[in-house]
């Protein structure tokens, strides 16, 4: 028997506690909000297998570790120098940087770009922009969804906040490194609310790396509100020490005609649990969620996806890929619902896998809940190996096992990958792939955009660049 | 160059090859025929060296070398090439790039540099010219959506990249018509030298029209129960096997 968890109790007297400090922030209505949330979290308190959404998620042993949580900004001794010079080459980014779960004030916490853009700190959102905050602001997640989905609305403090206004396109691509580094293990809940008005357009590549090698847990809610003709690129990269867990639930809400392609790129992690929920709102909106896992170790992944057709003519398309090694283990589960007047939805679903020796684990489960009649959707789940004939033929023409397994690997990710539009990004991320398939990727000691290693400055037997 | 003898391969444990012998020279083309399981196929996979075969007595020496001894990749690197009767498809992978990793390994086997970019470029143009593909074939990934011929012809391009010193063709003539089995029977007599030689494995005497076969063998319940010159082929598709089954018992 697992003792109950020692992590609830902790939670729910540090959040009486602390409770003048949380709220000192917070607009007229997020109090009631904060309150219901905590009353949730008493009632359904963390997820365990019990659960069919957390049946092959156990995260119970993370919660008899001891964290710390902070109630304000702190800046460690990182130079934050490097941090902010990271930078791709011919990609123009704006770098927005949380640390240890709080926004790096640089020069200023809230930065309106001359296009009416406006990009920093949540925290400080709430105070300068509370009616615009409070207008969306937990209308598109679903608090009562988990336990830990209450506990982050109850705790929530600080994250990023970015709104691009009608018909902006922001002028750069965001590029937001979420930095744990602290010398006690830590809980970290963010918040982050992006809006999105009419005809705006956004790129957004979202890192979480961790510097050290505590034993970290992270859970945190992203809300996107996508208004008319919205258009977002949204790029998670994962790359966490092995020790770290990160919870990382995402809720997308679009409009008429909007336009979402988000990845989930998981590299790294001790455990990692994506919760994807996209609600096509309005008529002629379209989401592609893609994803691709490569884990080893002991490490876990898990992603699940929910996607809601709420209104007809809508079209959505998940393809999500892993290789899986050693004892590691890997979750698919897709949702997609089609509601009974969403007619004409058109959405496909594929989730495929490598597994490259029998300890590694996969539980795949497609899930299609349709009640219109006039659809369509389809949706398709494999688990295999390297293919043996494939791999005997490329050794048949000269090339060593190792590198005709990079080939073979390379060549399934490509795919995931190959649907990038952003050229430069798609170059690096190809890089940070090739990298993690040698063994080569550390967890960096910069963001994981890192510019320091590139590929480039390395010599390789195979060059794996044309595919 | 490829010395074969007293050759026994079992496939779970019941005998496929049972006593073959096998002399090849630099500069000859030989061909071997026989009937559908007579270990035609076996013999071209155990010499290549793809996994499952249990070689139970024998041995294969190649330019001095024991090759069971030798991984596959190492047998290619010594300059074996096999013909996929089946050439597998290998999406993602581009040709390009699947040909210039292997030739890039060969040349670092030999002790060679990465083939410099040019060079490469135009040893894939030369290779396409030969075997009438076009370059769109070799853009794409390998063997993907290539039609029948279109796979055979891509086997004889990698032949010619590659440059072996043995070829074995296992039923490269299998699923061509005229013309594709013309282009292909062009391509592998352009590449014959006398520095390199060819097994030609087929089960008609058609492709032996237009590669012509220095010495013809026979392969019968895993042995080689007649050798001859092209006159032998000629004979066997005028009288059929049974004539050599009658003869054997």
């Amino acid at each position: 028997m697992i003792a109950e968890s020692t992590l609830k109790e902790k939670v729910t007297s540090l959040y009486q506690s602390n409770k003048d400090k949380i709220v000192s922030n917070d607009p007229p209505g997020m109090e009631t909000i904060r309150q219901q949330s905590f009353e949730d979290f008493l009632k359904l308190d963390f997820p365990t297998p019990k659960l069919e959404k957390w049946k092959n998620t156990d995260i119970r042993k993370l919660l008899q570790r001891d964290y710390q949580i902070l109630f304000g900004p702190e800046n460690g001794d990182l130079d934050l120098d490097k941090i902010f010079h990271c930078e791709v080459p011919d990609f123009d980014t704006e770098i927005i940087s949380l640390y240890n779960g709080w926004y790096i004030y640089r020069d200023k916490p809230l930065t309106t770009l001359p296009n009416g853009t406006i990009i920093g700190s949540f925290a400080r959102a709430l105070q300068e922009y509370p009616d615009l905050v409070m207008k969306h602001y937990n209308k598109y997640a679903k608090s009562d969804l988990n336990g830990l989905n209450a506990l982050n609305t109850a705790y929530a403090q600080d994250g990023v906040f970015i709104y691009v206004p009608d018909g902006v396109e922001a002028y750069k691509t965001i590029q937001m490194v979420n930095i744990l580094n602290k010398e006690d293990n830590l809980l970290v809940q963010n918040r982050n609310l992006v809006i999105m008005g009419k005809n705006a357009k956004l790129t957004l590549v979202h890192c979480d790396d961790s510097h050290n090698f505590k034993s970290s847990l992270t859970n945190t809610i992203t809300e996107v509100f996508m208004d008319e003709g919205a258009n977002m690129k949204h790029y998670k990269l994962q790359n966490l020490n092995n020790d770290t867990s990160l919870i990382n639930t995402s809720f997308f809400h679009q409009e008429k005609d909007s336009n979402l392609s988000t990845f989930a790129i998981s590299l790294n992690g001790g455990l990692i649990r994506n919760d994807i929920h996209v609600r096509l709102n309005g008529e002629g909106s379209h989401a592609d969620v893609m994803g691709l896992y490569l884990m080893d170790k002991e490490q876990h992944v898990d992603n699940h996806v929910f996607i809601d057709h709420a209104v007809p003519n809508c079209t959505s398309n998940e393809l999500f890929k892993g290789i899986i090694d050693d004892h590691a283990t890997a979750v698919f589960n897709g949702h997609i619902l089609v509601r009974k007047d969403a007619q004409k939805t058109n959405a496909y679903q594929t989730n495929r896998n490598i597994i490259l020796n029998d300890k590694a684990t996969v539980n795949t489960k497609p899930f299609l809940e349709i009640y219109a009649d006039d659809v369509k959707c389809s949706h398709g789940a494999t688990v295999g190996q390297i293919d043996n004939d494939a791999l005997f033929y490329i050794k048949s023409r000269g090339i060593s096992e190792y590198n005709a397994k990079l080939l073979l690997m390379y060549a399934f990710a490509a795919e995931v990958i190959n649907q990038i539009t952003i050229d430069p990004l798609k170059v690096r991320i190809d890089d940070l792939v090739k990298k993690r398939l040698r063994g080569e990727l550390a967890v960096c000691d910069q963001c994981v955009l890192n510019c320091k290693n590139q590929e480039k400055t390395y010599e390789f037997k195979i060059d794996m660049s044309k595919l | 160059m490829l010395s074969i003898k007293n050759l026994h391969v079992a496939i779970d444990g019941k005998e496929i090859i049972r006593g073959l012998d096998l002399e090849v020279k630099a500069g000859e083309v030989h061909a071997i025929m026989g009937p559908n399981g007579t270990g035609k196929s076996t013999l071209a996979s155990v010499i290549a060296g793809k996994e499952g075969y249990d070689v139970t007595d024998g041995e294969i020496i190649f330019n001095g070398k024991d090759l069971l001894e030798l991984p596959t990749e190492e047998r290619a690197l010594e300059g074996i090439f096999l013909g996929f009767q089946y050439p597998v498809e290998i999406p993602g992978v581009s040709m390009t790039n699947f040909m210039r990793t292997a030739l890039n390994e060969q040349r670092k086997y030999h002790g060679l540099d990465p083939i410099p970019a040019g060079e490469f470029l135009e040893r894939m143009e030369n290779a396409r010219k030969l075997v009438e593909i076009h370059d769109k074939l070799t853009n794409r990934s390998v063997n993907e959506g290539f039609s029948g011929g279109e796979k055979k012809r891509n086997e004889i391009f990698q032949m010619a990249m590659l440059e072996p010193t043995l070829s074995i063709l296992d039923e490269t003539d299998s699923g061509l018509d005229i013309d594709a089995l013309k282009v292909v029977a062009k391509g592998v007599n352009d590449l014959k030298s006398d520095k390199n030689a060819t097994i030609v494995i087929t089960h008609y005497q058609r492709l032996l029209d237009y590669i012509v076969p220095d010495f013809v063998h026979v392969l019968f319940e895993g042995k080689i129960v007649k050798s001859g010159d092209k006159e032998l082929a000629m004979e066997l598709e005028e009288k059929g096997y049974e004539w050599l089954k009658a003869e054997t018992v």
